[in-house]
Order: structure tokens, then sequence, then C-alpha cells
């Protein structure tokens, strides 16, 4: 034990220049990063309302956020069917579309990379989308529906509960892709072209078997990242939330853990049982997203 | 860094009906993605009759710029000029990019070029810490910047922006296929590793550059202060547009130019520098 210590420490002052070189990230790291998520695990266990010192209080927020909160409940239903109906879809559209756009020439391919990439980096106007869905007759869907004599009257879409979330899952799925989407394209652009010359000779005959027997084993690495990328994603939906839909929304029709988080923690002032919030939807988040690498490990295998 | 992407041949095995119906599929789609932008471009130039026309119209029929002239009016009689938005908005951006870039770089070469205890341990947090939201840390966060009293300045958006950690994975991807050759040849010659870092590592890695670059400009062009800035001149140009947006009707044309000035920044910056983002983007992969 103290040989293994004493060697470590060598080792360690052997490569003091790369401690150097970290310690300012890493610094920073643990104090936004690290350092929050250990205090808002602590303060889930307390009563604290900024003003007087937090009081232990055991899991008393925890038996409140799951007995008491009904609002939460809804959130915690809204929160997984976003996640597993944006999570999975915007994931396999990120590949669909990577790996058709792959087999087009470069230059139609750059711009139809910059076409389904757009919208992720366009700077948060998903706004846009307010107007589209506006409640009077002069936003795109009213008009058209209107126009089609499908409806008579405009549509109070974003403040009517049966239409809320469609949208909101409709403008997350059209946000959705982003860094997943280019590590795609790039990992399609990296399979080596000898496999797929190789696996001809062997009797491939068609691209779909193409797809699973050669593409798919080879792009494990970035299927991973994307599915971290895409799922984290699909758990935190709030922003589109909120812009849409209002906060709060309309008899909390599109209220998630996210938001649920916000209106406790940013209102309510109540941060013991917000950092219980918080703490549940880390749990579920980190926990997901371990559980999808360990079966995305086991693909091809 | 040479990373020859390999144009495929083209192959025999692909059927017409099967390529017609995927790229029928992929027209249809980037339909979706595009036209909602398409329409905001368009209305950015829109008279307001023809904003407020029953049908509504996609495209422009008299575009004219009196939406930006009111948008310049409006602003310019606001409390807090227009141009201190702007410049609040491109100074978090360029400091928050400027740090990340040199402090995440500095990390990630140890990370992937050098053996030390604790290496694994440090990047498994990092890795952790792209599986949640920062949501989940608002809180302790916001009492950690009133402690240092980082609260209504810039930096409490820049300081943390440093630390992002998809930046610091995806520069350690990419600089673990600089070739060991090339860093041993240095460390022969006498280098220092800070030299090596500064001046072998870093010009090696200019695509990864790039790419952190824009994935940090698309967080804190968007930002609006994450509600650690309260006074109002220092809040940034998306802050602002949420405020003329929220303005309802009267300001819809006002909105839609400001919708275009927002998007229309990080868009030309990726039409430029897709290609180096995508180099860097084909190492992004998760080894077991």
């Amino acid at each position: 034990m103290q040989n293994w210590l004493s060697l470590k420490l060598r080792e360690a002052k052997a490569n003091k220049h790369s401690y150097i070189l970290l310690a300012p990230y890493m610094l920073l790291f643990t104090i936004f990063t690290v350092l929050p998520v250990l205090i808002s695990i602590v303060l889930s266990f307390t009563y604290f309302n900024m003003l007087e010192f937090p009081r232990f209080i055991g899991w008393q927020n925890y038996t409140r956020l799951f007995l008491e909160d009904d609002v939460f409940l809804i959130a915690v239903k809204n929160t997984i069917l976003f996640a597993v109906i944006t999570g999975p879809i915007s994931y396999i559209a990120c590949f669909v579309f990577a790996w058709i756009i792959n087999e087009l020439s470069p230059k139609l391919r750059a711009v139809m990379t910059l076409v389904f990439y757009a919208p992720s980096i366009s700077g948060n106007v998903f706004f846009i989308w307010l107007m589209i869905f506006s409640g009077d007759r002069y936003g795109i869907a009213n008009g058209l529906l209107i126009k089609l004599g499908i409806i008579l009257e405009p549509l109070q879409w974003l403040k009517t509960e049966a239409y809320v979330l469609p949208i909101i899952i409709l403008v997350q799925l059209w946000l959705s892709l982003g860094t997943g989407f280019l590590a795609f394209i790039a990992g399609l652009q990296t399979v080596d072209g000898t496999l797929y010359e190789a696996g001809a000779v062997d009797g491939i005959k068609n691209r779909w078997q193409e797809l699973w027997y050669i593409t798919l084993p080879s792009m494990r690495p970035q299927l991973m990242f994307g599915a971290v990328i895409q799922l984290t994603a699909a758990f935190a939906v709030a922003d589109v939330s909120i812009a849409l839909a209002g906060f709060p929304s309309v008899n909390y029709a599109a209220e998630t853990i996210v938001t649920h988080l916000i209106d406790y923690g940013t209102t309510r002032f109540e941060m013991g049982f917000a950092s219980s919030i918080a703490t549940v939807l880390f749990m579920i988040m980190v926990g997901t997203n371990i559980l999808v690498q360990k079966l995305l490990r086991k693909v091809g295998e | 860094m040479t990373f020859s992407f390999r144009l495929r041949k083209k192959r025999v095995n692909r059927s017409f009906l099967g390529s017609f119906s995927l790229f029928a599929l992929l027209t249809l789609f980037g339909a979706f993605m595009i036209l909602p932008l398409v329409y905001a471009v368009n209305n950015a130039f829109k008279p307001l009759d023809e904003i407020f026309m029953f049908p509504p119209t996609l495209f422009v029929r008299n575009p004219t710029m009196n939406n930006f002239v009111d948008l310049i009016n409006l602003l310019g009689n606001s409390w807090v000029p227009f141009s201190r938005y702007i410049f609040n908005t491109v100074f978090i951006t360029g400091m928050g990019i400027i740090g990340h870039v040199l402090l995440a770089s500095a990390a990630a070469y140890p990370l992937a070029k050098h053996r030390f205890p604790g290496k694994g341990f440090m990047f498994t947090i990092v890795v952790l810490s792209l599986m949640f939201t920062p949501a989940v840390t608002a809180i302790p966060t916001y009492m950690i910047m009133s402690w240092i009293g980082l609260i209504d300045t810039y930096w409490a958006v820049i300081i943390p922006a440093f630390s992002y950690s998809l930046g610091l994975y995806l520069m350690k991807q990419f600089m673990e296929q600089i070739p060991d050759v090339l860093l041993e040849a240095a460390k022969i010659d006498g280098a220092s590793e800070y030299r090596i870092f500064w001046s072998i590592v870093m010009p090696n890695v200019k695509p990864a550059w790039l790419t952190l670059i824009i994935l940090l400009f698309q967080i804190l062009w968007g930002s609006d202060g994450n509600g650690f800035i309260y006074s109002e001149q220092l809040k940034s140009l998306h802050f602002a547009a949420n405020q003329i947006v929220q303005g309802g009707i009267a300001r819809a044309g006002a909105a839609a130019a400001v919708a275009l000035i927002l998007m229309s920044v990080p868009i030309t910056l990726f039409v430029f520098s897709q290609s180096r983002i995508i180099e860097t983007m084909a190492t992004s992969g998760m080894k077991d």
C-alpha cells in the first residue's frame, strides 16, 4: 500500500506539467459543475429559503415531491413523454438524414447539412413558431387550415391543452439535429471505404445490408456520443415550453421537471425542495444515459 | 492532421427505387427544417399589412426595409441604446470563446497525450457532466456566484462558459490523433511541455478551435444572462429581442427584423467553418 502510494506520488511529481495545464480548467469545472451537483444533493435534504440557514429535514422533500405534489407528477409524465418521443426519434432522424446526405455529392452535401443543422444553430429563434402557431388567423397554421376550409375559426394552439404537447414535441424535434447530427455526418465520412469494397465481394447485395453490417458497427463510437447528446437534450425540455406555452402553461399541460424546478427555485424560493427536484432529474438523466451506453456497447458484439 | 475523406466510388448495389424514396424523404424533411427559417427571413422584409394578411403568405411581395427602420427607432428611444445590447452580446461571446478555447485546449492536451494518476477519473467526470443539463445545478451555481461576487456582472455568464465540458471532450478526442512522434521529436529537441503545447499541439488542432468557437458561440450568442444579470445596461441582444417579441402585434415587424439579425450571424459563421467542424466531429466518438 505504502509502496503503491509513493509510486503514484512519484508518478504525479514527474507529471507536474500535466496538472499545471489542467489546473485552470479543472478549478472552474469543479466550482461550476462538480460543487453545484454536490451542494444540490445536500440541500435536497434541507429546508432552505435563502434567508435562514438550511435546516436538515431528512427525506421530507422527497416524500412531499412524490406523494403530495400533483404538478410534479404531471411534470414527470411530460418529461418522460418528451424524452421517449423526441429522444429516439431525434436520434434516428440524426442518423438517417446524415446517412442519406452522405450519399450526395460534396457540394450538395454541404448545402443539405446546412439546411438540417440551421434550426439548431440559429440562436434560439424558436419564437418563429409563435408566429406560425399564433392564435389569430394571420398565423400560418390557422391561416392555412381556414383557407382549406378545415376549420372555421382560428384555434388557440398554444392555449389549448390538447395541442400544446404535440407542438412542443414538433419544435423540439425541429431543433434537435445539432451536435449529434454533425458527429454522424463526420463519422460516416470516415468509415473505411475498403470495408465496403470487401463487403461487396463478400456478397452484400443492397444498401440496407451494407448499412446494417458495415456502416453501423464502424460508427459505434459516434453513435454512443450522439446518444448522450440527444438523450440529454430530450430530458432538458424547458426553454421551448416556456417560450411557446408560457410559464406556467395552461393547466400545467406543458410543465416539465425543469420548468417545475424553475418554478420552485426562482419564483417560490423553496430551495431545498427545488434541489430535490434537481437531484431527481440528475439521477434520471445520468441513469438513463449510462443504461443506454451499456446497451449500445452491446450492439454488434 | 491529414484527414483524407475518401470519396466513395459509385457502387452498383443501389436500387433506383431506394434512392428515389430516400431522396424524397430528405426533400420532405428538409422543407420542414428550412421553411420556418425562410418564413422568418421573409417576414423581416414584409410591410406590416403583409405580416397581417389573410391568407398568410410565406414569401414577401413588396419587400421593404421598414421593419429595420422601426427596430432602430424603437431601440433608439429605449433607455439603453441598442448598440449597448450589441456590445454586451459581442463582449460576452468574445471573452467566453477566447477563455474557453485556451483553457479547454490546455486541459485537453495532458488528457489526450500524457499518462498520470487521476487522468481517468478526471475524464470520467467530464463525460458524466455531458449527461445532465445545467438546469440541475442552477440553484447552487447562483449561490456560488453570489459568494464570489459575480452576480450582475458579465463574468457570471463568461466564466462558467470557460469550463463548458463538451468543448473539452471534443478537443481531447481530436488531440488524440496527433502523431506521438511529432511530440517526441520536440521533446528530444529540448522543448518543454508548455512549449510543445503552444507551438506544436495548438497549431495542429485549428479545426477543433473552430468547432469549440461555434459551439460556444451558439450558447453565448443566444444567452439572456441566465438569470445572473439584472442591470438593463448589461443585458444581451437576445434579451432585448425577447422584450420586442413580447410587444405583440404592434411590434411584429421589428420582432421579425430582430429575429433575422439574431439568426444570420451564427448561420454565416457555420457556412464558413463547416468543413473544419465536420473534421473535428469525426473524432467525437466515445471509445470503450
